[in-house]
């Protein structure tokens, strides 16, 4: 890189659980240019400065969901925040919180997977249809009300949003709520009583205080807070019909 | 060392290995499949796919139209028998991501939409928005959540096969989290890993597309076909290599050269008018689109950048309600990454390397030469692509063969026994030595990002849009010395818990060995066909000498052995690949011929 490069401070959290007895903060300083993300700014460290550096990454277009971190202090993808917005300052990188950090920038994700994996996030159908019978017919409408829902990254950062998670990690947390609800709102299921017990437990909607934060966070506009708000209505209704007499309401 | 045993062990996530996975499980509930991926699987780079995925359905379609458009596009190096299969079966796979729950764009009658793509020569791309391949591997992954005989190694990275006795019988991994060496067995193997873009410097793949599963079978006496065969796509961003989606210009949008000319009419894909339509100008086959970029900036017509030279795409006239709901991605992309908002301003792009049209060898049935070995998807070569690969024809190959993959291995497995444990042991603790060893030695003297940056820089000269013998031999002389240099790459990272320098090191050797097949197959081709262009007297197809497969053979410690196989060719002879007007006519003579014989 010639001279003519800025060059930005970026502070970075270290922890590797074989050497360190505990995380500590190490500053690089990275030569940048306009079109730079952060997560590129990490790309540097580790080919340039610091090969020991771990992190996750690979799309570098915001889609895989893979390089979540805490941006000075936000929840944020690396690849989608630019080093030209934090200058002259410096900027700190730190794992996304109310995760286990595994080292350096990488936390533990199996208790996302593990919840993604409970909730039944496949078509359970309808009515059966074999490939001959063509496609399911599913208005624009329809696909509407599903779309925003089903396009969420598994990025995480709505968990390192969530004061609730960060509280309770039996809180299924807003990402796979919204993907829940992705699924009992597909014209094409009938899973979405099952879905609801999951709903309904104490782990489920109700464990959500409102902060809505985690919509704020989303870098995809799936408004996990939303999601999460139509199923505290769906599950007050099913609470409302469980006191009905026998025979009504089904 | 830890071991898991499996029937089929399937190593790669993406679109490819996921469908093939579901596919063992359907075909057989008995048997278990380990799944196993370097990255959770919903990050797999099929994750970036936007345009969409190929499947006749429209009245005016036929499954001949598909095929003549995919063997034309691919200049007759494709295997017509198995583009018959392709074509006949990725419908039928549309139709089954849509009852798993693929949220495909509809019409207002509840059918799913189509769109145009380039080089099709009727509208036939299913597409998710511009997502359609983050939708595609979401639907595939969470459905393989369904079925409890797929067992998943999330984050474990293949770094050997195990082969014994002219038998694939499994693969070794690391789980990244611990460096815990993992022997997973396995009666069958399908090999998923996807392509190899990160051979080149500007290109459009993520950063785990490095073709791993290409070395590996290539290492164990697999040849890799057709290798010189790199795809570069016409529209990415400047630097990054970024991908601006080919649905922009199917949608209406138009490209310009710096004094606002649309150039493409200048490169024989013209007339300009009546636009848009299919199979001309914008709308062309990226091999010609890219080439005419080459032409445009040698004469000083491109727009220069901070990035380098580029070219205009320019979306406005669409407006922006069509923008915002058809193309939401790309919008908000130019906004992030060059702060341009297409609405009021043209996108600046260039060519970068985008696809792998060549790969593992395998038959009409997935199967490799190696018993046991399966491929599928991008890293291998089972030949519906030939020397171009129509976009959107791609993904619904992850799907067609996929499935196909896995029936195949399940067949296999049920009809083999397992081997004998301890010998299949002692190979693994072999080659856990191989992979401890790239760590454990004691000081190197070469960085792996100098050597990385070496590598791309030169595949990017000698392998680019046009080539010339003394680029490529130059290439080749490159790769050659960083091969050498190669066995004193620094690790300076010794702890076991998600040591990452460490698997960059291993898919250094992996990146090494696929590009050196790659140049080595490009030198010797002494013609142009599809991708593969040369300016040093050979700037034709020479259908006499070259209309065959190349093979590159592995060779321990020395260039690759290159030879040539067959190209299967049943019932479309080679002709001229024409677009645009000239397209048109030889269409109509095409057909006039045909009407005459019946
Ligand atoms: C930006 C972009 C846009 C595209 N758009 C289109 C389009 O519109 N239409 C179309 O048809 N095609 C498109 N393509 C091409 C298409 O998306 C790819 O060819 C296809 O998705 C590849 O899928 P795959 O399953 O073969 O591999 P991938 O999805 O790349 O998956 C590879 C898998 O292998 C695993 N893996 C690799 N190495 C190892 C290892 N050593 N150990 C363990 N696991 C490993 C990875 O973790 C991953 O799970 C596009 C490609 C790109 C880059
Ligand atoms: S809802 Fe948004 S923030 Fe949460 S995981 Fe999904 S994409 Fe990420
Ligand atoms: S690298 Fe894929 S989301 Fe950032």
């Amino acid at each position: 890189m010639n001279e003519t490069h800025k060059v930005i401070a970026i502070e970075v959290l270290r922890y590797r659980p074989e050497l360190d007895e505990k995380p500590f903060f190490q500053t690089y300083q990275v030569p940048f240019t306009e079109e730079m993300s952060v997560l590129q700014g990490l790309l540097y460290i580790k080919d340039e400065l610091d090969g020991t550096l771990s992190f996750r990454w690979s799309c570098r277009m915001a889609i895989c969901g893979s390089c979540g971190a805490m941006i000075d202090g936000v929840p944020m993808l690396g690849c989608h925040t630019f080093l030209r917005d934090y200058y002259p300052n410096k900027v700190r990188v730190e794992p996304l919180a109310h995760f286990p950090i595994e080292r350096d920038l990488v936390v533990g994700a199996d208790d996302f997977i593990g919840k993604l994996e409970r909730i039944k996030p496949y078509i359970v159908p309808k009515e059966p249809r074999t490939l001959a019978e063509g496609e399911y017919l599913q208005t624009p409408a329809q696909l509407e009300r599903i779309l925003q829902f089903s396009s969420c990254i598994n990025c995480m950062l709505c968990y390192a949003a969530c004061p609730q998670y960060g509280l309770d990690p039996a809180f299924i947390g807003p990402g796979v709520l919204a993907l829940l609800h992705r699924y009992n709102a597909d014209s094409r299921d009938a899973a979405r009583a099952d879905r609801m017990q999951l709903v309904n437990a104490e782990e489920g909607v109700w464990s959500c205080t409102a902060v809505g934060y985690c919509s704020e966070v989303c870098p995809k506009g799936v408004d996990p807070a939303n999601a999460v708000n139509q199923n505290k209505t769906a599950s007050a209704a099913d609470y409302f019909l469980h006191w009905l007499p026998k025979g009504s309401g089904k | 060392m830890d071991v898991f045993k499996a029937d089929v062990a399937i190593v790669g996530a993406g679109g490819a290995g996921l469908r093939a996975a579901i596919a063992v499980a359907e075909a057989d509930p008995s048997l278990t499949v380990a799944l196993i991926s370097k990255v959770y699987p919903m990050r797999s780079h099929t994750v970036a796919a936007e345009g969409g995925s190929a499947g006749v359905v429209q009245a005016n379609d036929s499954l001949q139209h598909h095929f003549d458009d995919t063997v034309t596009g691919g200049d007759w190096l494709c295997e017509q028998d198995t583009v018959d299969y392709f074509v006949a079966h990725c419908a039928e796979e549309m139709v089954q991501l849509e009852h798993w729950g693929c949220p495909w764009s509809r019409k207002d009658d509840g059918h799913v939409d189509i769109r145009a793509f380039g080089g099709m020569k009727i509208e036939r791309t299913w597409f998710a928005a511009d997502k359609t391949g983050f939708h595609m591997l979401h639907t595939l992954f969470q459905t393989s959540i369904k079925y409890p005989s797929i067992k998943r190694f999330d984050e474990h990275f293949c770094c050997d096969l195990i082969v014994d006795d002219g038998r694939c019988h499994g693969v070794l991994a690391i789980e990244i989290g611990t460096g815990e060496f993992r022997l997973i067995q396995a009666k069958a193997v399908i090999i998923a890993t996807g392509g190899a873009g990160r051979v080149f410097r500007q290109n459009t793949n993520g950063g785990i597309v490095t073709g791993d599963g290409m070395a590996l079978a290539y290492r164990y006496g697999v040849p890799l076909r057709d290798m010189e065969f790199i795809q570069y796509h016409p529209t990415c961003l400047p630097g990054s290599g970024l991908l601006i989606t080919e649905a922009c210009r199917g949608e209406g949008g138009i490209m310009v050269n710096k004094d606002g000319h649309r150039y493409l009419q200048d490169y024989g894909l013209g007339p300009a008018d009546p636009w848009p339509r299919k199979k001309a100008m914008e709308l062309g086959p990226r091999d010609r689109l890219c080439q005419a970029f080459w032409h445009e900036e040698q004469n000083g017509r491109t727009i220069a950048t901070a990035q380098g030279q580029a070219v205009h795409l320019d979306l406005r006239h669409l407006g922006k309600e069509k923008l915002h709901q058809r193309l939401p991605q790309i919008c908000e992309m130019a906004e992030a990454f060059l702060g341009v908002d297409p609405v009021y301003a043209p996108i600046p792009v260039r060519p970068a390397v985008h696809y792998t049209m060549g790969g593992i060898l395998v038959d009409t049935k997935t199967a490799s030469p190696l018993p046991g070995l399966y491929a599928a998807g991008e890293c291998s070569s089972i030949g519906i692509h030939g020397a171009n690969r129509l976009g959107s024809n791609s993904l619904a190959e992850l799907c067609v063969f996929g499935k196909v993959a896995g029936s195949e291995a399940a067949r296999f497995a049920r009809s083999i026994a397992a081997a004998n444990s301890t010998t299949i042991e002692r190979q693994a603790d072999a080659a856990r030595q191989r992979a401890m060893n790239v760590v454990s030695r004691s000081k190197g003297s070469e960085r792996i990002s100098v050597l990385r940056n070496e590598m791309a820089l030169s595949m990017e000269r000698g392998c680019g849009i046009y080539r010339t013998g003394r680029d490529m031999q130059d290439t080749c002389d490159k790769i050659d010395e960083l091969k050498l240099r190669y066995r004193d790459v620094e690790v300076g990272d010794k702890s076991s818990v998600w040591n990452t320098e460490w698997l960059l090191a291993i898919e250094l050797g992996y990146l090494l060995d696929v590009a050196q097949a790659i140049v080595y197959s490009a030198l010797n081709r002494k013609e142009s066909r599809g991708a593969h262009q040369r300016l040093d007297g050979f700037d034709q197809r020479d259908d006499a000498n070259y209309l065959k497969h190349s093979l590159a053979h592995y060779v321990d410690a020395g260039p690759p052995r290159i030879d040539y196989g067959p190209v299967a060719i049943t019932r479309s002879q080679p002709g001229t690949r024409a677009y645009g007007a000239a397209g048109e006519q030889a269409e109509r003579d095409r057909k006039r011929a045909g009407a005459a014989h019946e």
